[in-house]
Parts: C-alpha cells; structure tokens; sequence
C-alpha cells in the first residue's frame, strides 16, 4: 500500500490561555504515513497542539504546514474535511442512524453517489456487521460507537487522522482489540496519524514515534524501543516506569505459578 | 338545552375562528421573531442577556395593561406618520399578544440551543460544518424538543391572555366572558371559558405529540400533530373565509344598556337585510375612534361622554345647544354622523338609601356636600379619573369621607347594604327604582347632560337604507322604558337576555 497521508511541519507554535501557556514554541516534522503519539500528563498541552492542526484551537504564533499548504491558506471547514478527526467523547450525532452518521461528511461534500456502498465499506473497515447501518446510536456499545467514530472519519478518505484519546474511555479488552484494528488500517490505508494519550502502555505499541511532552514543550522525541532502553529523559523515564513495573510485575506472578 | 345556552352557543363559532385567528398569527408572529433572535442569542452570552431581561420585563406587565397601552401607542404613531394605521381591533391584539409569547419561546430556544452536548458540537466542527450546516445538521435538531415545549407554553398563555383582546376591540371569546361578566350571565361566562380551556388544552395536546414526535424520533407523530393542528386551524376559521360582504358591525360599551340598544339597532337593521356583528365590551375611547375609522358602523354614546372626552370640554351647555355642537363637531372633524338623541338620558346620578334621605333631608347635592365629610362613597371604577367628578367637585364642596371603586353589578348592593353611604349611579339604571334609592338632583348643572346618541361611521352616514332602518328609534325610548329593560338584565331573579330585552324594548317605542 502505497503512503498517501501527508507529512506534517510545525514552526515554533504556541498557544496562550490566558496567562497559561498551554504550548509554548514547539517545532517539529513529522513524516508523511507516520504513527505519531502525543503522550503526557493532563495539562502537558497534547490536546491542544493536536487541535491546532485542524485549527479547532487556533495557535496565538507560528505556522503549521500539512503536505504543502499552511492550515490558514484555506477556511477552517475545509481543511477539516480533509483530516479525520476522532476523539474520547466520540460525539456521534444521536438523532441520525449509524449510516448516517458514518456518511455525514460525504453528505457535507455533497457526495451522492455511491453513498450507500461506502457505509458498507466503512462498516466493514471497522469490523462491525452491516445491520447496523439502521440502528440508532443509543443502541450500541461504547466501544461499537468508537468504531462508528473511526468509519465515520475515515468517510471521506482523509490521508491524515487526528485522534483525541480515542479509546480511553472504553473497557481495556474492547479498548485493546480497537487499538490493534485501527493499527492495521492505519498501515492498510497509509495514513498519517497523530493520537494523543496518556496511556504510555498504548503509544508504546502502537506508534512508531512518540513525543512526551510536559508544560507546553516536548521534553521527549524516540522511538518505542529508545524509549523502553531509557536515556530519554526523566519525565519520558517516569512515563515508561509504570508499564514497566507492570509488566515486570506480571512476569513476576507467572514465574511463581 | 336552554335559551341561554343556544344563545351563547350560537355566538361561539365566530368568535372562536376570531380567537384561533388572533391567537395563531401572535404565536407565528413571535416564532419569527424569537428563533432568528435564539440562534444569535445562542452564539453570545450580551445578546441573550438583552434579549431575555427584556422579554422579561414585558412578562411582568398585565396582560390587560399591555393591551391597553399598545391603543395610545399606535394611535400616536398613526398620528406620526399621517394615518392610515388602525389603533383598533387585529393590530393592537396581534402586538400586544406577541410580546406576550416572546419569552417562552425565546427562553426554551436558548436553552435548547446552548444545552446541545459539547461532543456532538465538537463532532460537527471537526468534521467541517459551516455555522449554518451545524445549525441545520446539528443544534437546531437536538434542541427542537426543548424549542417545541417554549411553543406549547406560549401557545397555551396566548390562547389564554387572548381573551383580553375584546377590551381593543378584536373578537374572542373573551366577549363572551366580558358579557356575561358585565350582565351577570354566567352561562355566558361558562361558555367563554370553556371554549377557551378547551382550545388551549387541544392545541397544547398536538403540540405535545408533536414535541413528542421531535423527542423520542417518531416522524409520523410529528407530521400527525401537525396534521391535525391544520386540519383545526382550517375548520376553526371556515367562518372567517365565508365571503362577508357589506357586514354591518354594531359596537357596544361594556355595560347592559348599550348590550340592549345595540341589539336593537341589530335587529332592525337585520329585518332591513343587512348581515349583522356585535363587538361588545369595547372601551369609551377605542369606540368613537373605532366608528370614525369605520371599523364600527354605528353605536349608541352619550352627548357628556364625547364633550368631555373627544371634544375635551369642560365648560356646559344647554342640552339642545350641546347637542347641536356635537353633531357639527363629530361630522367636522371626522365626517360622523349623528342621527339624533335617542330620548332618554344616562347622565351620573348620585343615590343614597331613602331612610337617609328623610333622616338627613338629603334632595339636592348641596345637602350632600353637608353631609360628606361622614360619607363612604362608592363609585364605578373610572368616574374618579372623569372630569365630571372635577366638574361636580368644583360645584359643590363635597368631600367624602373615603371613597371605594367597584363594578356596577356589585356597586348597587354595597349601598343597600350598608357598605358605602353614595353610588354615583347611572340615571337609566333600572336597579335605583327597584331599589327605592333616591337621586340626588343637581340645582347648579355641574354634570353635563347624557342624552342618548346614535352615531353612524361615516361610510354609513348616506346609506337611505340604513339610516330608514335606525331612524324610527330617535325620539323613541323614554327613560322609564330603558330602566325597565335595563333591570330585566341587571335582576337576579328572571333574567332576560339583551336580546330579549331590546325585544320588548322595540315594541314599546314611542310614536
């Protein structure tokens, strides 16, 4: 499958709230059909340097290239409808079918045709069975409403995909099962992704890069297996011990079995 | 069923197509404004804060108040820009009701459109929807349930206040219950009530299965309650929509007297093949404007009446010469024509208990300002605000001891009883005859005089037909024969409608 996400290039973007700098001049190249993860704790700013790259938050200084376009030289609506945009709280719309839903952007671009093959297609992406393409929302799992959230970004063929956290509010055996299917279609379609989480566990496995960030800066930027060797920092090293310790500890339980 | 109910019955589909009317074009009205102002509202915290402190502010003034004040308003800016607006009737209704469903509508709309869940808002923005695709794909659905409750809210408050637009002169059911009220026709007043309860409650039902509808996602019981609320909008005005050409309407003031002549003026002119309509209850002042403007085509006023208030005299004159001036004032300045005096006068007559007037001699209201000082006076409620209380005051030193406001029906029996010690009573009031009340005379002539007039729009005023049908009634009513028709109403026991009453009335007309 050949790569058809766009690369990404950030120059010294931040992004003020108030007196709070939430992301403080951070640069930054990411390789078009790359599996970035934003990883830090609560407030570290991965949210909002994600969202200034589909200008639902606007940076106060700096420029973000995607592909070759700067964000800013098209109107905000059209330059999401080019990027998938998957997060926690999955939003689906609750007064419109599943089908709906998933075939929302297409309907935005005024897409008719062949319409009705593509939800099939979407559904099948995402491994869910096609009757419930007439369901409502409010008849599905928490996990088969994030599928319905990823079909629903992948609609409209986006070479690059935003994502939020996007299984963090799901149970760990949905969530771990999601995290592997939507690794495989990210390698099958050759999208770029860049997924924030607070899960190091997560972005160790699924990413081929991960940035740690913490205050507004990166303080981080390996690979998963630079990561786990160390040498990477004390806030990355902090971040790693704990999967670490877990895994120790399991390894440790098996043994005594 | 009984004739009282027949009657009332028979009066309900017109005024009720009316009330739809009135009430559904406020509730449109208010929609259009209010869902425009909502969305904008919506997207700023100022505008919705404005918006809603003033809808507000309009909830806290009366119903009745609000009507009353939209008739000087528009009477004055039909005086800005040279006429042409009528202060009458629909408009001043359709105003007043509207800012009365503003709130309701806009509150809940805001509410709606401000509670939409942030991750279906984030979801439309990061999917690419403009402002107005949100809108339509995304705010404006979800908050359609809470918008359709502020609708039923206003629906039913319009429905209801709506019964007030009878004092402006615009037909509702309120007529029935302002009737019934003033000649202690209950049945009258029942019907009136019933009609509206049970408007408001059925429309509030179809809005509520189609909120309904909205809520829980069920298209076809939207479409059902709306289906059906323009199924009863379409029966409900099949009375306005039948074609009404050259209709003569016939006003009344809000009190029997003027409820009995205008069925009689009615009943003649119906024999002479003309289609009649009453619009009772109507205000001093919005009557005359309403004649000269032609939305009334004739009622009975008193000369007093229209020197004081329209030609704003305060000086008095002999009764032939004041009504010689007012018939040259009214065709002068707004082409009205007065047909004649009727014969007998309703002027402001004070009456207390005969026991005090031999006990303390009273004849003459020089032998009431003696006494006043230990009198309770109990009036209508508006002769304290009249100049011919000024007129009376200036006349004679009269200053009671306090004086208490009360509704004609219940003025009579608080001097019987005791309560007040003076009634400023109408002379043609059958009830101070059958209540032995002796009347007060006025030596120095401080009250003007009240002959009867009959007052015809000006588009009617060279209709042959129409004046040959009134004319016979100039001349022709004698004092004693009003206060017994008047006491047929006013009575408790064996009480007669207005129309029965003018009845009787036309039949004892003078030669």
């Amino acid at each position: 499958m050949p790569v058809s996400g766009p690369s990404i290039r950030l120059k010294n973007i931040s992004r003020h709230y108030g007196n709070v700098c939430a992301v403080d001049g951070v640069s930054l190249d990411i390789a078009a059909g790359s599996m970035v993860a934003l990883v830090g704790l609560s407030g570290s700013g991965k949210s909002t340097l994600l969202k200034m790259m589909n200008r639902l938050v606007e940076p106060d200084g700096g420029e973000i290239i995607i592909g070759a376009d700067p964000v800013d030289s098209v109107d905000p609506h059209i330059l999401r409808r080019r990027i998938g945009y998957v997060f926690q709280n999955i939003g689906l719309f609750p007064h419109m079918t599943i089908a709906r839903n998933i075939a929302i952007g297409l309907e935005l671009a005024g897409e008719t045709e062949g319409r009705r093959e593509r939800i099939a297609e979407l559904l099948e992406l995402v491994e869910l069975p096609q009757e419930m393409a007439s369901r409502m929302p409010d008849q599905l799992s928490g996990g088969q409403q994030q599928r319905v959230g990823v079909a629903r970004a992948l609609a409209t063929r986006p070479g690059l995909m935003l994502m939020d956290e996007p299984f963090g509010a799901l149970d760990p055996v949905t969530r771990d099962s999601l995290t592997d299917q939507y690794k495989a279609l990210h390698q099958r379609l050759g999208l770029t992704t860049i997924i924030v989480t607070h899960d190091m566990a997560e972005a160790l496995y699924l990413a081929d890069r991960i940035l740690v960030m913490e205050a507004g800066r990166i303080r981080a930027d390996a690979t998963p297996a630079e990561l786990v060797s160390g040498n990477v920092g004390e806030e990355a090293e902090a971040l790693v011990a704990i999967p670490r310790a877990q895994a120790a500890h399991l390894i440790a339980l098996g043994n005594k079995s | 069923m009984n004739e009282a109910w027949q009657q009332a019955l028979s009066r309900v589909p017109e005024l009720l197509a009316a009330h739809v009317q009135i009430s559904v074009s406020a509730l449109a009205l208010a929609m259009l404004i209010c869902l425009p102002l909502a969305i904008w509202a919506a997207r700023s915290p100022r505008v919705a804060a404005v918006t809603l402190t003033i809808a507000s502010l309009i909830q806290t003034i009366p119903g009745l108040a609000l009507l009353a004040l939209f008739y000087p308003l528009l009477l004055g800016v039909s005086a800005l820009i040279g006429g042409g607006i009528s202060a009458f009737g629909f408009l001043p209704a359709l105003l007043a009701l509207t800012l009365y469903a503003l709130l309701p509508i806009l509150r809940n709309a805001v509410t709606g459109l401000t509670g939409v869940d942030p991750a279906a808002q984030e979801a439309a923005d990061g999917l690419g929807m403009t402002g107005s695709q949100k809108l339509y794909y995304v705010e404006a659905p979800l908050a359609a349930p809470t918008i359709m409750a502020g609708i039923r809210t206003a629906a039913v408050w319009t429905i209801g206040a709506a019964t007030l637009s009878t004092t402006v002169g615009q037909p509702s059911l309120g007529d029935l219950i302002f009737a019934g009220l003033q000649t202690q026709n209950w049945t009258l007043v029942l019907a009136g009530c019933l009609f509206s309860a049970a408007l408001a409650i059925s429309v509030d039902l179809l809005l509520g299965l189609i909120e309904r509808g909205i809520r829980e996602r069920r298209r076809i019981w939207a479409w059902a309650g709306l289906a059906m609320i323009a199924a009863g909008l379409l029966v409900a005005t099949l009375p306005l929509m039948i074609a009404r050409d050259n209709i003569v309407v016939i006003g009344a003031k809000g009190f029997s007297e003027q409820y009995i002549l205008a069925r009689l003026i009615g009943s003649r002119l119906e024999e002479a093949g003309y289609a009649v309509r009453y619009r009772d209850g109507l205000g001093s002042a919005v009557v005359y404007q309403a004649l000269s403007e032609g939305d009334v085509d004739v009622y009975v006023d008193y000369s007093g009446t229209i020197w004081t208030n329209q030609m704003q005299r305060s000086d008095n004159l002999p009764k032939a010469e004041m009504l010689e001036a007012i018939a040259q004032w009214s065709s002068h300045s707004h082409g009205v024509k007065m047909l004649g005096a009727l014969g007998f006068e309703n002027t402001y007559a004070f009456a207390v208990r005969p026991e005090d007037a031999r006990a303390k001699s009273l004849r003459t209201l020089d032998d009431l300002a003696r006494v006043s000082s230990d009198f309770n006076f109990g009036t209508d409620v508006e002769f304290l605000e009249r100049p011919e209380w000024q007129m009376v005051r200036d006349a004679y030193p009269i200053r009671f001891k306090n004086a208490r406001s009360f509704s004609p029906t219940f003025m009579y029996p608080a001097l019987v009883s005791g309560e007040v010690d003076v009634i400023s009573a109408f002379s043609s009031d059958g009830r101070i005859a059958a209540n032995g009340l002796v009347v007060l005379a006025d030596p120095k002539g401080a009250v003007p005089s009240y002959e009867a007039i009959l007052l015809l729009a000006p588009a009617r005023a060279g209709d042959q037909k129409f004046v040959a049908a009134i004319n016979p009634l100039i001349d022709a009513i004698t004092v004693d024969n009003m206060r017994e028709a008047n006491y047929m109403v006013d009575r408790e026991g064996d009480k007669k409608t207005p129309r029965q009453a003018a009845r009787w009335l036309n039949e004892k007309l003078r030669e």
